[in-house]
């Protein structure tokens, strides 16, 4: 850790230079919210929040662990974790042609990335979900994924913070899928009674079985401003009801105002935020 | 006493049985239905055959419309047909009264223990009322409280699953479903009391699960639980839930009873009789009382913390994963 520089915000657009697939190319982009052309060099150094409007592009976990962490300091556990096939599941393509042409668009093995780093300097271990792989969907590998993170976070008695960025369960694992809800939460559950403080961020969108296990378990929960989040996905509940929503809902705002979210925390203030939540609650 | 035989809601694939039941009953109607006894007795005799057959090997869809029939025994029938001295206790105590799950107190053989099911209603009223079988928030914390009751004096708990997936709605977003289920998830793996499950209709993705994290979870051999409805899948994976997209689904899912069990992710079936247990109503609530009843004492030998580390253990093994190359 010694050599590692000391860490400015002016750091970040050398080091988003690379798998930013969630963001369209070229040199002007322009915002979805908006309609404000940007600069992307610009939008890049503002941590992919558009400097008009504060609308958050959803960004890669490996985006996401360079934005956050202290530069240099992440260690990755599990790479070599990839997807098996336990069912072989096939829909209108096999599930071992999706899982590959999602690693082909990511350079990732599955959809979430998992380690050890410093966040201003305070030790962590980080999980951070990819929604460019598969929709962030949660099968055997990111459960187990998570399931070590939060472990790992309990023998070396440390803060885990988990980004969550998720459709929901993966279905081409089915019951599998399933069951890495109970996984996860069954593992937070001992590490809240090891007494382990959990930080988990929701980030958009965050919806289905990953918001009904380990998203919605955290000491304290962050969200991202307008980020969605929920169980049923909108289109569901529209179906359902028979209705259109209301504008706002399942946004993080209307989950804070709900009474499900503690803090709605921008993208350039998540360092410090989580930072000094450490600070009051960790050990 | 509801209808049972089957005959108001006749599924696709059992037409043929359906057909010869009603020529079975035209000839018992017959005033001289005495001379016709030999062809009855092989009428009836080929009706079983066929719905053995039927039912032998029933295509996952099939399964899926089993599961879902009108008919079909739910939580309050089998509370009422195997379980005495029922108390049912209501109210999550913060918001409300759910009844899409029921909870109370009641005796199974020689058990006391904690039952707690989601129901669906049998009529419009009590369909309306219970959303179809789909809980709301307060739903999942009413068991949640009522299961911390059964823990604090020991009782074992047995949970009925029978939902197609927690309410998707306005309300149910607004009261937090994500974060009743998930604390149910997290409660229910540290419940120092003994847990068994049986999934009797529909084990509709993280609303069953929401009383589902058990020591001993079994199936029903004509249920059905998956991460999510054919239907839902279909819609998603092939664009469009139609007939034929929602049997590739269906198969696609790995959903019955048996290919849960192959895949380690439940611990028992529980055999229906050949025509279901909308036609064999006592036989199945004897069966699964007798399993219940065997399940819970084998697990009341456990320590409390011994049942925790060995549910952890069992739920920390499931997952397929590889190495990349």
């Amino acid at each position: 850790m010694s050599q590692t520089p000391p860490r400015t915000w002016a750091d970040v657009p050398e080091l988003t230079a690379r798998g930013k697939k969630a963001v369209p190319e070229g040199l002007w982009i322009q915002c979805p919210a908006c309609s404000a052309s940007l600069f992307r060099r610009s939008v890049e150094s503002n941590l992919w929040v558009c400097p008009t409007c504060q609308y958050h592009f959803r960004v890669s976990a490996t985006q996401r662990i360079e934005q956050l962490m202290d530069p240099g300091s992440f260690e990755p556990m599990n790479v070599e974790m990839a997807p098996a096939d336990p069912l072989g599941f096939v829909d209108i393509k096999p599930y071992p042609a999706r899982i590959k042409a999602a690693q082909k668009k990511t350079g990732q093995n599955d959809g979430v990335q998992t380690g050890l780093g410093f966040i201003k300097g305070r030790k962590v271990v980080l999980a951070a979900m990819d929604f460019t792989f598969l929709g962030g969907s949660m099968g055997s590998v990111v459960g187990e994924k998570i399931a070590r993170a939060v472990e790992t976070a309990e023998d070396r008695d440390l803060p885990l913070v988990i980004v969550s960025a998720s459709g929901g369960a993966r279905m081409m694992e089915s019951g599998y899928s399933l069951m890495q809800m109970a996984k996860t939460s069954a593992a937070l559950g001992r590490f809240h009674d090891a007494g382990g403080l959990f930080i988990s961020v929701l980030t958009d969108p965050t919806t289905g079985g990953v918001t009904a296990s380990f998203a919605m378990l955290g000491d304290v929960i962050l969200a991202e401003p307008n980020a969605l989040i929920g169980f049923a996905g909108p289109r569901v509940i529209e179906q359902t009801i028979r209705q259109t929503l209301p504008e706002g809902f399942q946004r993080a705002e209307f989950l804070r105002d709900c009474g499900f979210v503690d803090r709605v925390v921008p993208r350039c203030d998540l360092r410090s935020e989580i930072s000094s939540i450490i600070d009051y609650a960790g050990k | 006493m509801t209808k049972t035989n089957g005959y108001n809601y006749a599924l696709p694939f059992e037409q043929p049985v359906i057909d010869l039941d009603r020529q079975i009953e035209t000839l018992k109607d017959r005033a001289d239905a005495n001379s016709y006894a030999e062809e009855l007795a092989k009428l009836s005799e080929s009706r079983d055959s066929l719905l053995a057959k039927l039912y032998r090997d029933l295509e996952p869809w099939d399964v899926v419309r089993v599961a879902r029939h009108p008919d079909r025994p739910q939580t309050s029938d089998y509370i009422s047909m195997i379980c005495r001295d029922f108390r049912e206790l209501h109210g999550d105590r913060h918001f409300g009264d759910d009844p899409a799950i029921i909870t109370g107190f009641g005796r199974i053989g020689p058990h006391k223990v904690m039952i707690v099911g989601h129901e669906k209603g049998r009529t419009t009223a009590e369909k309306v009322a219970c959303h179809f079988g789909c809980a709301h928030p307060e739903g999942y914390r009413k068991a949640l409280l009522k299961m911390k009751l059964a823990e604090k004096f020991r009782l074992p708990i047995v949970t009925f699953i029978d939902t197609p997936g927690a309410y998707p709605g306005v309300k149910a977003e607004e009261r937090g479903q994500a974060e009743a289920i998930a604390v149910n998830l997290r409660e229910m793996s540290r419940l120092k009391t003994p847990i068994v499950c049986v999934v009797i209709g529909e084990g509709g993705s993280g609303g069953a699960l929401g009383l589902g994290v058990g020591d001993r979870v079994a199936m029903l051999s004509n249920s059905w639980y998956s991460v999510i409805s054919p239907e839902g899948c279909a819609a998603i994976l092939w664009k469009e839930a139609n007939e034929e997209t929602n049997q590739a689904a269906a198969t696609a899912l790995s959903l019955t009873a048996r290919d849960n069990l192959r895949h380690g992710l439940i611990d028992d079936v529980i055999e229906e009789a050949p025509g279901g247990a909308h036609r064999h109503r006592q036989q199945v609530a004897d069966r699964i009382q007798q399993w219940l009843v065997d399940q819970i004492r084998e697990l009341r030998r456990f320590k409390g913390q011994t049942l925790v580390r060995l549910r952890y253990e069992k739920l920390r093994r499931i997952g397929a994963v590889a190495r990349a190359e």
